[in-house]
């Protein structure tokens, strides 16, 4: 039997405020509290109260039968707490039911894995225990920021003791191959490797309300009829929790679609399972991803946070802090540098389609991807100051700020 | 086609947007004659009209010139004072022309009446106001529909006061008119909010910048950085804010050099302002550039800044750009909507244009990515694109294709 696999991807930035050359050595808060704060209420209204509340009646209504997973950042979670916590009690709620299961990620939603083990594999812990903090679960299936995936990553997550582990089911590493059943990826012995089905999942999170779609609009029956007209064992519907209220808006119709969805897809005898459930399949093949694919753009590659040269030059900085900033021991200045690790700091710097306006502007906090890389780099060129504790003195601005610290 | 000026004798943008425009429209198959007042200088003043004709593109552009003391940018003030001098220069002089600039811009009216009769056209198009008169004469003698180009209003160029004599030509001008086009919505909003002009009589056409290599790189043997403001040393262009920024980036960048192109009424206030400010060393001025000196301005520089105060379109930072040069522009102008990929600041925000120009400075790899995005828009922008937009404008004016 056909089983349908619900992944919700839960994330909020810390947005950094407008930082100039004048508060370099002078002021080091870096994030807009308020902007972040307005952010945090507006979408846990339209989207994060409402939607967990209609996942909490559809789990009731269909007597547990209905299972969703999701992955929530440290970075978000942290600002539920601070400024809507009764987001954070109604996820506490849902993992009460037995019927949501809760992903692991790294802390920061950082690009952490490709530029340094050591700094991942500790935001992994951190989140890990942050989930087992709020909700009592211990993560067994793990999804890298932004669904980045290679070999090499599962190889790793695999050391850490996970039994699954998520990618996007891009075309040019499935070729012929469906994204609907289990696999293993290559240089790994047990690890399971579920694939986001992009069609589906895409229809309901970036086209459902897009009426020059020749299928618009969706209804529930026409969904259910294509997944049950697809092969395979299980249809992996990943997707940004914020597609719910906030990417597709109320009046759309999203909310009554997932309301009827569930009983859609029962009448024609498919269920609902969770990551961890469905792993327990076999793999059908082994499957060989060397270069890293993500869930980001048509091109499902780095390119849209390592595109170009600002983006290059910004992170190669950040990670080349990491020595100094651990050894400084400084709690407050680690913490600054690990929010600053968050990829859509990085997202925001992406010039591919900038000019053409397009989802990068969503949340963009920036008038263009200069002004974030300014942002970033005089923030960068103040972390190297109070590393040096040297402010006060002539600031000598630079795109190395590395440079001043590591001589 | 009635306008000021035409390069290479041009103090401003607009000659260098008619040459674009007529060169595109030309590549079209279009005849030009292009009338525009030849300036009371030391030429005859016995011929009435004077012809010479240019080719441009793929038809010959008929240059047609009127005898006036007309000259691009003429304040009132200025023209009296320079009436002033060719009458102790020339005796009759003072009977030839005007006694004031709006004598001679219906002076200059009455001639355009002339040309009309003489020449064969199909639509009647005016460039900015001193020839609105013209055009209305025009159309009036031949019949032929009227299309008022508008490349910037008197409150651009005063910064939001108006003269009323002018205003209440533009006004006419845009009234009489079967058709206005704006250089971008920017100035389209102007005209729909101050001129009472209803907006779907308005029809954007951005102006575009001939493709050409850029000039060789010419540095200053010293390593300084140079930022540069290039343009009519006037209110409307902002260099009293460009001045205020040098002196906040130099309590920052104490090497920098700041470079003033041009000439304007504020020339001198912007000299005792550097100096007041302590930064005379470090602000150099040019005066007027032209031809060649204006593109190895731009070369020199690793940074432009057009800080206008509000600007209808503004090609010089397309000019920058085709010079490898980074620009910082002012959200007040037209060209930010076709410039996606540049710095933009409020002309006011001082501080910001600072942080701006500091991280332009500092930032190679933000400067490389700025001339290299910036260029991609330019390359989507071309003369032939906006006179196809005018074609399409003429045809729906007389039903020919």
């Amino acid at each position: 039997m056909k089983s349908v696999c619900f992944y919700f991807q839960v994330h909020q930035p810390h947005r950094l405020k407008l930082y100039r050359v004048f508060d370099i050595g002078r002021n080091s808060n870096y994030f807009d509290k308020l902007k972040n704060k307005q952010i945090m209420e507006k979408v846990a209204k339209k989207c994060y109260l409402p939607t967990n509340n209609l996942v909490h009646q559809l789990i009731k209504a269909t007597e547990g039968k209905f299972k969703v997973a999701y992955s929530i950042t440290g970075t978000a979670l942290e600002q539920f707490e601070k400024y809507v916590p009764a987001v954070i009690d109604s996820f506490k709620e849902l993992s009460d039911t037995g019927c949501v299961e809760f992903l692991s990620e790294t802390y920061y939603h950082s690009l952490s894995f490709l530029y340094s083990k050591e700094e991942f594999k500790k935001q992994v812990e951190m989140h890990r225990a942050k989930i087992q903090e709020l909700f009592g679960q211990t993560p067994k299936v793990f999804r890298n920021t932004e669904l980045i995936f290679n070999n090499e990553l599962a190889n790793y997550i695999e050391g850490l003791g996970y039994e699954g582990i998520l990618a996007e089911g891009a075309d040019h590493v499935l070729g012929w191959r469906s994204p609907n059943f289990v696999y293993r990826p290559k240089t790994t012995q047990k690890i399971r490797l579920l694939l986001k089905n992009y069609k589906l999942s895409d229809d309901i999170a970036f086209r459902f309300s897009n009426r020059g779609w020749k299928e618009w609009p969706l209804t529930t029956e026409k969904f259910a009829s294509w997944a049950d007209a697809a092969e395979g064992i299980t249809l992996n519907f990943f997707m940004d929790y914020e597609t719910f209220g906030e990417h597709q808006w109320e009046d759309t119709g999203i909310f009554n679609f997932m309301r009827h969805l569930p009983k859609e897809l029962f009448k024609r005898n498919m269920t609902f399972k969770t990551p961890s459930e469905i792993i327990k399949n076999e793999p059908i093949a082994e499957l060989d991803i060397h270069s890293p694919v993500s869930w980001a753009d048509v091109e499902r590659d780095l390119s849209a946070w390592l595109g170009n040269k600002m983006q290059h030059a910004a992170i190669n900085e950040l990670y080349a802090l990491e020595k100094s900033i651990k050894n400084s021991n400084d709690a407050k200045l680690i913490q600054d540098w690990r929010k600053l690790q968050t990829s859509d700091h990085f997202y925001y710097m992406c010039t591919k389609w900038f000019a053409d306006g397009d989802v990068h502007k969503y949340f963009n906090p920036y008038d263009s991807p200069y002004d974030s890389y300014m942002t970033f780099m005089n923030i960068l060129n103040d972390l190297a100051i109070r590393l040096k504790k040297e402010a006060g003195q002539g600031i000598r601005i630079t795109e190395r700020p590395s440079m001043l610290i590591n001589r | 086609m009635f306008g000021w000026e035409f390069p290479p004798n041009n103090r401003g943008g607009l000659g260098t947007a008619c040459y674009g425009l007529t060169k595109g429209l030309s590549n079209k198959g279009v005849d030009v004659v292009f009338v525009l007042p030849k300036g009371a200088s030391k030429h005859s003043h016995l011929s009435m009209i004077n012809a010479n004709d240019l080719y441009i593109g793929n038809k010959k552009i008929r240059l047609r010139y009127l005898d006036t003391m007309l000259m691009p940018y003429l304040t009132e003030s200025e023209y009296e004072a320079s009436l002033k001098g060719l009458c102790a220069g020339n005796g009759s002089a003072g009977e030839l022309y005007g006694k004031n600039l709006f004598e001679e811009v219906m002076r200059y009216a009455e001639k355009a009446k002339i040309i009309s009769m003489f020449e064969d056209f199909d639509v009647i198009h005016c460039h900015d106001w001193m020839t609105y008169k013209a055009g209305i004469q025009a159309k009036q003698v031949s019949g032929k529909p009227l299309v008022v180009h508008v490349h910037a209003t008197d409150f651009d160029r005063t910064g939001g006061n108006p003269n009323q004599m002018v205003y209440d030509i533009e006004r006419e001008g845009m009234h009489a008119a079967d058709r206005v086009i704006a250089v971008s919505n920017f100035t389209k909003n102007m005209i729909a909010s101050h001129y009472g002009v209803s907006p779907d009589k308005v029809e954007v056409v951005h102006n575009a910048v001939e493709h050409k290599n850029p000039a060789p790189i010419q540095k200053l043997a010293s390593s300084d950085k140079i930022v540069l403001f290039l343009g009519r040393v006037t209110l409307q262009k902002g260099p009293d804010y460009f001045m205020e920024a040098a002196s906040r980036v130099l309590k920052i960048m104490p090497d920098v050099k700041f470079v003033v192109a041009g000439t304007g009424d504020m020339y001198r206030r912007m000299v005792d302002r550097a100096a007041e400010l302590g930064i005379a060393k470090n602000v150099l001025f040019t005066g007027h550039l032209s031809g060649d000196d204006v593109d190895k301005a731009y070369s020199m520089a690793d940074l432009y800044v057009m800080p206008s105060v509000s600007e209808p379109f503004g090609i010089t930072p397309l000019e920058a750009l085709r010079n490898n040069t980074p620009v910082i522009i002012s959200r007040q102008s037209g060209v930010s909507e076709v410039l996606p990929n540049a710095l933009r600041v409020d002309f006011w925000d001082i501080e910001e244009m600072t942080n701006k120009i500091i991280g332009v400075l500092n930032y190679s790899n933000l400067k490389d990515a700025l001339v290299e995005n910036g260029q991609m828009d330019i390359r989507r922008m071309s003369w032939d694109t906006a006179a196809e937009k005018c074609l399409n404008i003429y045809a729906g004016l007389t039903g020919k294709v």
